[in-house]
């Protein structure tokens, strides 16, 4: 188990430092900074003077070395736009989206659970058509398209949401409802699939040979079985989610590290966008040591 | 109606397919009694298991369907009782065990929970059940009861297995077991010692015993009365030296012919130079030594039999001499050749003199090919046996040879039987004009009269084609049938060697006499002085 804890982290150690180096020189191919910050007739001195407090004089490769020594002291330097320290504006956005993701991981994964579960338990039957007919449509649709359809619907035509923001529960609504429908979609395709697979094993007839009833063979003998293609399909969602549901976030006005990261991009605020990616790279490696610890704990076969 | 403890009356079950209805059982009728010992004996499609699954209600209705008959179990008709009330029966007074019982049990809870809910939904306190489930697991042989209950299915042996599922069966002190070919994957003497337990249980708690099983060795061994199916109907019934000794029923006299271990022993064959000697053959999977150094000889138009018992490495040896796997000491001698020495090229002439032919032709063919895909890429991969222009009629020729028909080259193995598919495999194996074919439990997923026709066209492609071949298997009485020669392989290592009559009439080591001990013969009365003989070498 500590080897393995050992392994992954250099592994993902290693792959953090590929993605410092990809993103730090893509993030230069966008532009120079300063055209965007000065004003247009701003002097040539001036222009010197910015580019020499952000250390923009100094060749790339310059630029790198110092960038690696700061992360190493896990300074991850200074926000252009905002003049705060880049970790902490990513961190405050992040804690948005971090909420996010896990209410809406949480109602989907357990609406999907239940939904896909008794639409196994009878295949065919109208549940189990009704459940897959919306699922095939919510794995389908677009979420930019589900977002406006609902701002229409729910802000503008009934006016019981507000259509973008934070500040009450209302705000959330929407943004975890149109954030819902995809996962949910493919989720439940999953869980039934599996549980089918899953209700017609052997161990399930030696269960009803020992007399259980027909829900502990549902959701005690058969779905902890069912879980673990499930799992996976649950990290790679919420992974989704926190990488920043961009369209989404963007759409709602909603302050996550989604929005947050392309609002960077187009400011040139270089330290901003590789802070959100470290962060969110980090987030996904331990979410992805988390699903690897739920398989062992639901599977017993399974040890590290 | 009857005074019987379970009655099955008049039942027939019917499967509403695409196709169109499947008639799994007709108008079967059968009763077992407290005490006694009662065997469905049939093959594969028979409709054996079909009863017990009604018994169960396992069966799922739609597709299934039952149209006609009653189940009495103490004189209540189980089929016009609600889903409920047929679950206080089931694991209370009828419980059943299956074949694979790793596949039964579930693999992610420990087993002492799986005890112990029979216990609980039927009432019992947790606590309680956690004592009793302790209890069971001593009674059924299983070391460390308090330590095993923690654990899980995949970390107990197949007999031990199956001993859980016994446990777990027996929990409750149901009135019938049903025992679903409670033997088939397990090794002999497994097989013997989990038979033993379940004679002993049943004695001592006067339960009926249901045993559905498709051979006639098991039927010998347990069964007072025995009820012979096929194609969904009862063909025979009665006692079970009755229906061994004088069956009644063509069927019935057909099967029991078939019946391996009662055909002549071979002589062997003339002594000659070996065409195949492997010398002190080791494999070693890290610490673990699967080969301990094996060393024989294979003659030419020789069927040398390899037995032993699973983890015996009799598989093993297969894989390291086609190189599949690689040796880790040894050496191969083929034609003056050592064959874990030759280089890729030479190696790819050489796969072409020893071809195999594996245990699951359902597995080992390839679903999306058909059968002349399948037979004609042998010639794909080593150009120089055969031009283009001439496959389809070769292909022809191969299948005409194994007892098939030219044109069902354009099928694909679905749409064949086991057994058919077998000779598909051993037309494939033909196609490279091979000199010695190593048939890996070739014959075990097959049924008995099946088997028997397999075993006859191995023999006849022998003769014709003055083929050895290496038979690796745990049926003795298919190797006596066959084999000119016997390895016995236990734990990596040869424990004895010799000719087919030596190794059968007078085995020289005790491993070899345990596992001839163990082994059961369809003949009641054989068995019958077998269970003596077993007793006495027990003491």
């Amino acid at each position: 188990m500590k080897s393995f804890l050992t392994k992954r982290a250099y592994a993902s150690l290693i792959s953090l430092l590929f993605l410092v180096v990809a993103v730090f020189f893509l993030s230069r191919l966008t532009g120079d900074p300063t055209n965007l910050y000065l004003p247009v007739d701003a002097s040539l001195e001036a222009r010197e003077n910015f580019r020499a407090l952000h250390g923009l004089n100094d060749p790339l490769i310059v630029q790198f070395g110092r960038y690696l020594a700061d992360l190493a002291m896990l300074d991850f330097g200074e926000s252009i736009r905002r003049s705060r320290p880049a970790l902490d504006v990513v961190l405050e956005a992040f804690e948005w989206t971090l909420i996010l993701a896990a209410i809406t991981m949480t109602v989907v994964t357990i609406s999907a659970i239940v939904v896909g579960s008794l639409a196994a338990f009878r295949v065919g039957g109208l549940f189990d058509r009704t459940a897959t007919f919306f699922s095939l449509i919510g794995a389908s649709a677009p979420d930019f398209w589900i977002a406006i359809v609902a701002i229409v619907l729910f802000s503008v035509n009934l006016g019981w949401l507000p259509t973008s923001g934070t500040g009450t529960v209302w705000h959330w609504i929407m943004p975890i409802g149109v954030l819902f429908v995809r996962p949910f979609g493919l989720i439940l395709q999953v869980v039934r699939g599996s549980m089918i697979t899953a209700l017609g094993s052997a161990y399930v007839k030696t269960a009803r040979a020992k007399g259980v009833a027909s829900r502990p063979i549902i959701f005690v003998h058969a779905l902890r079985n069912a879980m673990l293609p499930v799992i996976t399909v649950i990290g790679d969602q919420a992974a989704a989610i926190l990488n920043g549901a961009v369209v989404v976030e963007t759409i709602f006005g909603f302050p996550g590290v989604g929005k947050l990261m392309i609002d960077s991009i187009l400011q040139r605020d270089f330290a901003v966008v590789l802070a959100a990616i470290m962060v969110t790279a980090l987030a996904i490696f331990v979410m992805n040591l988390l699903i690897d610890l739920a398989y062992s704990v639901l599977d017993p076969r399974i040890r590290y | 109606m009857g005074d019987h403890l379970l009655e099955v009356q008049d039942l027939s079950v019917t499967f509403h397919t695409m196709r169109g209805p499947v008639h799994a059982v007709r108008n079967v009728s059968w009763h077992l009694d407290r005490g006694e010992v009662l065997a469905i004996l049939g093959e594969s499609g028979s409709g054996k298991s079909v009863s017990a699954s009604a018994i169960m209600d396992l069966i799922d209705i739609p597709p299934g369907e039952i149209s006609s008959g009653c189940i009495l179990f103490e004189g209540r008709d189980l089929l016009t009782m609600s889903r409920d009330e047929r679950r206080m029966f089931n694991g209370k007074r009828i419980a059943m065990i299956f074949q694979d019982p790793l596949s039964h049990l579930n693999p992610v809870y420990s087993v002492g929970w799986q005890i112990e809910e029979t216990m609980v939904i039927h009432g019992t306190s947790r606590s309680e059940a956690r004592a009793e489930t302790v209890r069971l697991l001593r009674k059924v042989g299983i070391p460390d009861p308090e330590g095993a209950a923690k654990k899980y299915p995949h970390q107990f042996s197949g007999g031990q297995r199956q001993r859980l599922m016994i446990a777990m069966a027996l929990a409750l002190r149901p009135d019938v077991l049903i025992a679903d070919e409670p033997t088939t994957a397990l090794d002999v003497t497994v097989q013997a010692q989990i038979l033993a337990l379940l004679e002993e249980l049943q004695t001592e708690t006067g339960m009926g015993l249901l045993i559905i099983t498709h051979d006639l060795g098991v039927v010998a061994e347990m069964a007072h009365r025995v009820v012979v199916m096929n194609g969904g109907q009862i063909v025979e019934s009665g006692s079970a030296a009755q229906v061994y000794h004088t069956p009644q029923h063509p069927y019935t006299q057909k099967l029991i012919a078939a019946a391996p271990g009662q055909g002549d022993m071979s002589l062997g064959v003339a002594e000659q130079e070996p065409l195949l000697r492997l010398t002190d053959v080791k494999k070693n999977y890290g610490e673990f030594a699967a080969l301990k150094g094996i060393s024989f000889d294979l003659l030419a138009g020789e069927t040398l039999a390899v037995v032993g018992e699973s983890g015996s490495g009799k598989s093993t040896m297969a894989k390291v001499l086609l190189r599949l796997e690689e040796a880790s000491g040894g050496k191969a001698e083929y034609e003056g050749r050592d064959l874990f020495a030759l280089s890729p090229a030479e190696l790819f002439e050489m796969r072409r003199d020893i071809q195999m032919v594996f245990q699951d032709p359902t597995q080992s063919l390839n679903p999306g090919m058909s059968v002349y895909d399948l037979i004609s890429e042998a010639w794909v991969i080593h150009r120089e046996i055969l031009p283009k222009d001439k496959w389809k009629a070769r292909v022809a020729e191969l299948l005409e040879q194994v007892g098939l028909q030219a044109e069902h080259m354009h099928r694909y193995p679905h749409q064949f039987s086991g057994g058919q598919r077998q000779r598909i495999a051993i037309a494939r194996a033909l196609a490279l004009e091979p000199r010695i074919i190593v048939c890996d439990e070739a014959v075990s997923a097959l049924d008995v009269s099946i088997q028997a026709q397999v075993i006859e066209l191995l023999d006849s492609l022998r003769q014709e084609l003055g083929l050895s071949y290496i038979f690796i298997a745990h049926d003795l009485p298919v190797v006596r049938d066959f084999a000119d020669r016997v390895i016995v392989m236990q734990g990596g290592e040869i424990v004895e060697q010799g000719s087919v009559r030596q190794i059968f009439e007078a085995p020289r080591m005790r491993y070899t006499q345990d596992l001839l001990a163990a082994s059961l013969n369809p003949d009641p009365e054989v068995q019958a002085a077998r269970r003596v003989k077993r007793l006495e070498m027990a003491q």
